[in-house]
């Protein structure tokens, strides 16, 4: 019956084998490690996101008269109406967590090297849409924190010279922060956005699938046809679309060895998500802010106002720049430069493991840069704080520069033949 | 089905007018979904003029908050020493003489008002649009030897008690004064220039 059921699906749509080439015959190299449980987990989180958005879009109400009060009939008489609310508010910032984790992965490993650039970029593209899915949804509780936050924001592109003005009130659709900003971010939010990263999601999975996965050694399990004797290839069977043309070591079916895998990370993933949604959904004001449960007050400004964390190594750089529009500028740089790793990174070795020390050193000092800025950009802006900052936003472009110039000639390690563990 | 040789020519010009024809077809149809993000006719009309009275009962150093197009104006009326000290740090101001644009001609003076004790402000940062914060005693937690202004807790960005920018700070241009005008010696019209219906 079942059997009879897939012949005829699979005669009208390539159902079998979409599973065999991604899921069931899909070579992924045997080494992966903990590192690469978080592509697994951004899209858990994702469909999280919709999930309880979808549910939240069913009693909050886009204006400004009334957006706030709808976030407290949610959470105070709607059924479970918190849970889905602090799924929501936890799930945006375990984006981020599981994003930043995931790209710090891939900067480890190399895996923005080429053949996998456009991979990476997909990857700045979602990056960048989730920001912007972020910060519009920041919006909608229409809290202090929301309209302050979105008041200096959308003000950033009021720092690009000649059409910054008009274009800050193209943004907002009035003078100031109103209902009519309101009502299009909810519609960008809960339409336009998600669209967006969904596509793309669906190309990055498209891109990584054509080229295949890096792995923690960064070198390739394709083989040139011909050179690997059947005795030396792994006992699975992979499509043809990966067999044709290579010959395939050192892999293992995606499904069913990494998927079993990735549910260990689902489950102590969801342990933390669990524990912060149950027991502190405000993550001691990082992950809802404080202001925030007092409704929006064009009139005053909150004592201090800062982002949300996953946004405050950008604002910590943007802070740090006495000067409004290079301030704007160096905090899109920051992104821009990731995006543009592929090129800058010269090395033909891509993984950490068998990389210079300078290297090592270098991606170390940008990791620290990253925390230590994400850290200033949650506190006032005293002069010792802009300093330090100023300091760690010069190493953060720092590694991207060294990196142009001593990757070109870098003292690597041998490359082993085959994977290492 | 006719044999005729293909006419690349002809089969060129028909892509490219096909395209370009498509292409303006698209621009045109975008027009109206950009444009409705302009803002909207009663977004426009909502800007009307408002009175702020009770001047004389303002004492020195004190402060109205009005709300006119949705942002905070302040009225400030400031004492003789806040007056005295103004000059005292024109060389650490960004625009000390009010040459940027930031107020109308008539307040384009070293107090940046119409009458010298009575200073009428914008209350949005021109960095990134926070409020500031009126600081009449403890400014000079921010700015040495300065101690009345406005600090901006956003950034960091720090203004004189006439709403000049200091340097160093990631503001770049003095507040607004918006246009206004005396009603009475009581009474200002912010909004508006005198003679103005």
């Amino acid at each position: 019956m079942f059997k009879r059921f897939v012949e005829w699906m699979d005669a009208r749509i390539p159902m079998t084998k979409t599973w065999n080439i991604h899921l069931a015959q899909y070579p992924a190299p045997k080494n992966f490690n903990f590192w690469y449980v978080f592509g697994v987990l951004a899209m858990l989180v994702l469909v999280n996101q919709i999930l309880t958005g979808v549910w939240l879009t069913m009693n909050y109400v886009p204006s400004s008269e009334g957006a706030f009060a709808s976030v407290e009939y949610i959470m105070r008489d709607i059924e479970y109406g918190w849970l889905l609310r602090y799924m929501h508010s936890t799930g945006a910032s375990a984006f981020f967590v599981v994003v930043y984790l995931h790209m710090f992965r891939g900067m480890m490993y190399g895996s923005y090297q080429k053949p996998r650039e456009l991979l990476w970029i997909f990857g700045m593209l979602i990056f960048l849409v989730l920001m912007a899915e972020a910060f519009m949804g920041y919006l909608l509780p229409w809290g202090q924190m929301s309209y302050w936050g979105a008041q200096v924001i959308i003000s950033l592109f009021g720092a690009i010279p000649f059409v910054g003005d008009d274009l800050t009130l193209w943004i907002r659709g009035d003078y100031v922060i109103s209902g009519a900003t309101l009502n299009r971010f909810f519609a960008l939010h809960v339409i336009a956005l998600p669209l967006v990263l969904v596509i793309l999601v669906f190309l990055h999975i498209i891109a990584l699938h054509e080229v295949g996965s890096n792995n923690p050694d960064g070198i390739e399990v394709k083989k040139k046809k011909g050179t690997v004797d059947d005795a030396e290839k792994p006992k699975f069977k992979f499509h043809e679309r990966f067999t044709k043309k290579y010959d395939i070591v050192d892999a293992i079916p995606f499904y069913p060895y990494y998927i079993v895998k990735d549910l260990v990370a689902i489950g102590i993933f969801l342990f933390a998500f669990c524990y912060v949604i149950f027991f502190n959904p405000e993550m001691g004001g990082f992950f809802l802010e404080p202001p925030n449960f007092e409704p929006a007050n064009p009139l005053k400004t909150p004592e201090h106002i800062a982002p949300v964390w996953y946004f405050t190594p950008f604002y910590a750089i943007l802070r740090a720049v006495p000067d409004k529009l290079f301030g704007v500028i160096l905090m899109f740089a920051a992104i821009v430069m990731l995006a543009l790793l592929p090129w800058l990174d010269r090395c033909k070795v891509r993984s950490v493991r068998f990389r210079s020390a300078l290297h090592k050193v270098n991606l170390t000092v940008f990791a620290i840069s990253f925390i230590v800025l994400g850290y200033l950009g949650t506190q006032p802006a005293t002069p010792t704080a802009t300093r330090i900052a100023q300091i760690f936003t010069l190493l953060y472009f720092g590694f991207f520069i060294l990196l142009w110039f001593y990757s070109k000639r870098e003292k690597t390690k041998p490359l082993p033949e085959r994977l290492t563990s | 089905m006719s044999n005729a040789p293909v006419d690349k020519g002809r089969r060129r010009f028909l892509t490219v007018a096909t395209s370009v024809v498509g292409g303006a077809g698209a621009v045109g149809v975008a027009v109206p979904f950009i444009a409705s993000w302009n803002p909207s006719l009663r977004a426009k009309n909502a800007g009307a003029p408002v009175e702020v009275t009770g001047l004389s009962k303002l004492e020195d150093g004190g402060i109205i908050r009005v709300e006119w197009r949705g942002q905070p104006v302040w009225v400030v009326r400031r004492s003789p020493e806040m007056l005295e000290a103004l000059p005292e740090h024109d060389d650490r101001l960004r625009d000390p003489k009010s040459e940027e644009p930031q107020q109308p001609e008539y307040a384009t003076n070293e107090y940046r008002s119409i009458k010298k004790e009575i200073f009428v402000a914008v209350g949005i940062c021109t960095h990134l649009g926070c409020s500031p914060q009126y600081l009449p005693e403890e400014m000079g937690d921010h700015v040495n030897g300065v101690q009345a202004g406005f600090f901006c807790p956003c950034h960091g960005s720090t203004y004189d008690i006439a709403g000049r920018v200091f340097e160093g700070v990631p503001a770049p241009l003095n507040l607004v004064v918006p246009p206004h005008y005396y009603v009475d010696d009581n009474t200002i019209l912010v909004g508006e220039d005198k003679g103005q219906a």
